[in-house]
């Protein structure tokens, strides 16, 4: 149960991410701010889907043409050749154009690469999230992100000479934006009024105290039964007894080794080897109930080190 | 036993969670066993309407909605005062905010939407930024001088300041036949939807940089508008000089008064958000952009729809109709757009307020 950070400094730095929103009941809700890492993974992704199908369709596109040219014209295009420049010209445009927009106005707020990294666009304000909120996030992807990156393989080439470092200056301002906020709002988000937000979506994990030792206080295998004294369950915090939550709904049997000696240590017990997780349910159960009882009359106690 | 009934079949998660609840050792978790099922309801009509099958959804489970969502919010209150059960904490969180989008941002579909924008918002919202298109056309019109003037004094500047592509056999000392050709009758319409096509595409790149420029408070916008009106002013010296100024003007009219609307239209979109930021009044400058940026873009919707009617235009009667015709054609477009925009939506504002 121990790391190299203190468990007030954890959750100081989750605190940074988070923001509280309250609903109009009055439950105050955290929205945490994605993580810069996962937005530019679901950005790669959305272009990785974006090049493949544009690239596929316009090989389909000049198979087509391919297939109509036996009734070639003296001069310019056939008929149905520039038919086909034009669909795929406007196709071109508008799915760079229209992917993420799209997608972004759909119920879940996100492209298939943001629903894969598990985040979605929001409005800033908690209102709903407008079709020009999106229009606008979305048309500054030309400057923020194509416009560098042109600029990034000219101006090294010398070509357009320091016109071209100045731009690249200048652009490289727009697609380091998200680095210089605390929200890491790309510039598209300030113009719009929309974040992106961790949207996650979690199973509900069964009940710990309706199986196994937590319930009935004993052992399964070999019937020994635990209780623990006060002073005993007063080592430890909330802090504490959720990360003993988190190794018995994961079931280690190294990591619940560890721990069950951690806590006979702490408490001076010597447990022996071979039972640790009906101990560790006991305890669990049992520090839970002490934790909880002393909630309801308001003395909460965040870690072993308050 | 009991006999089989139909009510088997029935998906009725309270059954089988009953049992549990007497079995749970914590009270916490006798209280989250409770009320599980109706957790469980919403988390299934969330991901339902999440993943866009609305009509699939019975009329009883979409008047549920509300009701649900306001009873998980209530549970999570409860529980983060009696509950330490972590995995419950977080997939109430997680339920409740998914549930929060769901419930407070109704969607209009994109057909509503598009009709409340073309009936009124598209013209609202060119209204509310005029400063910037009185600013914007100031900037045009000088622009177009400045080419004039620089071109007449020195006829150096007309290499400069037209691309390439322009500068055919449209280049100063040429003479008025081969002027007058670049400006003739196509007999025939092949080739057109392919040229149209394209046009629609470079314009409309052309004018989303132009707005998104605006960003940098606003000064690269009208740079790009100023350099883009002085190509024109020097080509309208060029043919004004071989006394083709009324063929120029009436091929030119013939989409230019939808394309060059649509430019000053998105380099005052892009001016507006520049100016609100520099300038934000009584708001916070996130606010301010925030807002301005919202109302630009729908500018911008306008202005690719314009570039649409522009790219058709000026590939089919551009090249097709003779001069008086184009000329007709062009002032009959500007006249239709300035109606649209400014006379339009007007009662609704007043209505509003």
């Amino acid at each position: 149960m121990s790391s190299a950070y203190l468990p007030s400094q954890i959750r100081e730095r989750k605190a940074r991410k988070q923001r509280l929103m309250v609903t109009p009941e009055g439950v105050s809700l955290p929205l945490t701010i994605a993580s810069r890492g996962s937005r530019a993974g679901a950005l790669m992704l959305d272009f990785t889907i974006l090049s493949v199908t544009t690239i596929t369709l316009t090989l389909i596109l000049i198979w087509i043409a391919a297939g109509t040219f036996v009734e070639q014209e003296v001069n310019g295009l056939p008929g149905s050749g520039e038919f086909l420049f034009v669909v795929w010209s406007l196709m071109w445009f508008f799915a760079w154009n229209g992917y993420f927009m799209l997608f972004e106005m759909g119920p879940r707020g996100a492209t298939p690469g943001k629903r894969l990294t598990g985040i979605r666009v929001a409005s800033r304000d908690g209102g709903r999230l407008t079709p020009e909120a999106i229009v606008a996030r979305n048309l500054l992807r030309d400057i923020e992100l194509f416009l560098p990156l042109v600029l990034l393989l000219l101006a090294p080439s010398g070509e357009s000479g320091a016109a071209g470092w100045a731009g690249l200056l200048w652009s490289l301002v727009f697609m380091l934006f998200p680095f210089f906020n605390k929200d890491s709002m790309r510039a598209g988000d300030l113009i719009a009024g929309t974040w992106v937000l961790d949207a996650p979506k979690q199973k509900l994990a069964a009940t710990l105290s309706t199986e196994g030792a937590v319930a009935h206080g004993s052992s399964a295998i070999t019937g020994a039964e635990y209780r623990f004294g006060d002073e005993e369950l007063s080592v430890y915090g909330e802090y504490e007894l959720q990360t003993l939550e988190r190794v018995l709904r994961d079931g280690r049997p190294e990591a619940l080794q560890a721990v069950a000696e951690t806590i006979c240590y702490k408490i001076g017990w010597n447990a022996g080897a071979g039972d640790e997780r009906a101990f560790l349910e006991a305890f669990y159960g049992q520090l839970r109930a002490r934790l909880e009882t002393g909630m309801r009359f308001g003395n909460r106690k965040a870690d072993k080190f308050s | 036993m009991k006999a089989p009934t139909l009510s088997m079949f029935s998906r009725k998660p309270e059954i089988d969670a009953a049992p549990d609840i007497e079995a749970a050792a914590l009270r916490s978790d006798k209280f989250r066993l409770q009320r599980e099922s109706e957790w469980k309801r919403l988390e299934d009509i969330l991901t339902r309407l999440e993943k866009g099958r609305l009509r699939k959804l019975s009329d009883e489970d979409v008047l549920a909605l509300p009701t649900l969502y306001r009873m998980a919010a209530s549970s999570l209150a409860v529980a983060r005062e009696t509950s330490l059960d972590s995995a419950t904490l977080s997939y109430l969180e997680s339920l409740v905010q998914r549930a929060w989008f769901q419930v407070y941002g109704p969607r209009q579909g994109l057909i509503a939407w598009l009709r409340k924008f073309l009936g009124g918002n598209l013209s609202r919202a060119i209204q509310e930024i005029w400063l910037d298109i009185c600013i914007a056309l100031f900037v045009m019109v000088a622009g177009t001088i400045t080419g004039w003037l620089l071109v007449s004094r020195d006829q150096e500047w007309y290499y400069s300041l037209v691309p390439t592509q322009f500068a055919d056999s449209r280049v100063p000392g040429a003479s008025r036949e081969v002027l007058l050709e670049s400006l003739k009758v196509e007999d025939s319409a092949s080739g057109m939807s392919a040229f149209a096509a394209q046009l629609f595409t470079n314009n409309a790149g052309v004018s989303i940089l132009a707005f998104a420029l605006g960003f940098a408070f606003g000064i690269p916008s009208l740079m790009l508008l100023v350099h883009n009106m002085a190509v024109l002013g020097a080509m309208l010296w060029l043919f004004s000089s071989q006394d083709l100024a009324w063929e120029f003007v009436a091929w030119l009219s013939v989409h230019g008064t939808t394309e060059l609307f649509a430019i000053l239209l998105a380099g005052a979109a892009g001016m507006h958000i520049g100016r609100k930021m520099a300038f934000p009044g009584h708001q916070s400058i996130v606010a301010a952009a925030a807002e301005s940026g919202q109302r630009a873009a729908q500018v911008m919707i306008g202005v690719v729809l314009m570039l649409v009617f522009a790219a058709l235009l000026e590939a089919f009667p551009r090249q097709l109709a003779g001069t008086e015709a184009r000329a007709i054609i062009g002032v009959f477009m500007l006249i239709f757009w300035i109606t649209y925009f400014f006379a339009f939506g007007r009662e609704k504002k007043e209505a509003e307020i």
